[in-house]
């Protein structure tokens, strides 16, 4: 067990580091041009005079600079959310092992991160797509983030349904007709909560080549973590595997 | 990494983990990612625990690339 987590966050690590390179080169120049495009006090939202500029300052005026913003900033973002994120998927992975179908230790890895990806990146990136900076009107900053973290957390609570679906199947169906129930589960039950989630329009005048780029550039970064994670935990779990120093091939990790 | 291993490149179905075994570490390792997340992803922009916008500003660009409203 032990073994395992500390393969999940050192895969977390490795990620964390992957995901700022990416999101360095290619989330901050997009960023970058939004912020410029803040500054020329041309945003949409004209809440943004003054006194909402000194609650979110970016420019010099700002306690951290943008240079640290951009860079140990950034590190420390991505660090603390890749570990985060490589322990809860060395955690659903412990839970997991042996108890999904006929899929191996590598195979289950694979998967567990495969639906982790799907239900924290790209159903919330795809119902509450990312905004770069003076996009959003900070009177629904309030709204908008409980319904962000809301979703999330229907998404997780979606896939367990959609577990306890395919295994209340038991043998009446083979394993791809569970994951086909399992799927259908969740997809249904996501379309019904996005439908009465609450959608937000405010990106103004906000160029939308700028607003394109700033979200590819954010699904690359989020892509890479959790890429870099499953490639990570399944390399290390063939490792495991192979070390004919693991004794007792039955015991708990 | 060797012809040694070749039986073990088919996988049999491995031997689950007792839950008892994973419990402690999911209930210490969840509340620390959601700290973290919160930290991240949260804190001094909808919610705001500590006064000031230090932790918004040093976190920000991470909080716009990760896909969390920041603002
Ligand atoms: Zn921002």
């Amino acid at each position: 067990m032990r073994t395992l987590l500390i393969r999940g966050l050192l895969a977390g690590l490795l990620a964390g580091l992957a995901a700022f390179g990416v999101a360095y080169l290619v989330g901050e120049p997009s960023l970058r041009t939004a912020i410029a495009y803040e500054e020329t006090g041309t945003a949409a939202d004209h809440h943004h005079d003054e006194a909402a500029t000194s609650e979110h300052a970016h420019g010099e005026e700002a306690e951290v600079s943008r240079t640290v913003q951009s860079t140990w900033g950034l590190l420390t973002g991505t660090l603390a959310i890749g570990l985060a994120v490589g322990g809860i998927v060395a955690l659903a992975l412990a839970l997991a092992i042996g108890r999904i179908g006929p899929l191996g230790e590598r195979g289950t890895a694979a998967l567990v991160v495969g639906i982790g990806f799907v239900a924290v990146v790209l159903v919330p990136f795809l119902t509450y797509p990312p905004n770069p900076p003076a996009v959003g009107d900070p009177d629904t900053i309030g709204t908008r983030t409980a319904a962000y973290f809301g979703l999330l957390l229907a998404s997780l609570v979606a896939v367990g349904v959609a577990g306890s679906v395919a295994r209340s199947l038991g043998g009446r169906t083979d394993a791809w007709g569970r994951a086909g129930a399992a799927a259908l589960t969740y997809v249904v039950l996501m379309l019904a909560v996005a439908a009465v989630l609450p959608s937000y329009d405010e990106l103004g005048d906000f160029p939308a080549s700028t607003l394109w780029s700033f979200r590819l550039g954010s699904l690359a970064t989020l892509t890479t973590l959790w890429g870099v994670v499953g490639l990570t935990l399944v390399a290390s779990l063939a490792r495991i595997r192979t070390t004919p120093a693991r004794a007792g091939a039955g015991s708990p990790a | 990494m060797s012809a040694i291993t070749a039986p073990a490149a088919i996988e049999s179905t491995p031997t689950p983990i007792p839950v008892s075994q994973v419990l402690p570490w999911a209930f210490l390792l969840g509340l620390l990612a959601i700290v973290t997340v919160y930290f991240v992803g949260a804190e001094q922009g909808a919610v705001s625990l500590l006064s000031g916008t230090g932790v918004h500003e040093f976190v920000h660009d991470g909080r716009h690339l990760l896909g969390f409203p920041c603002h």
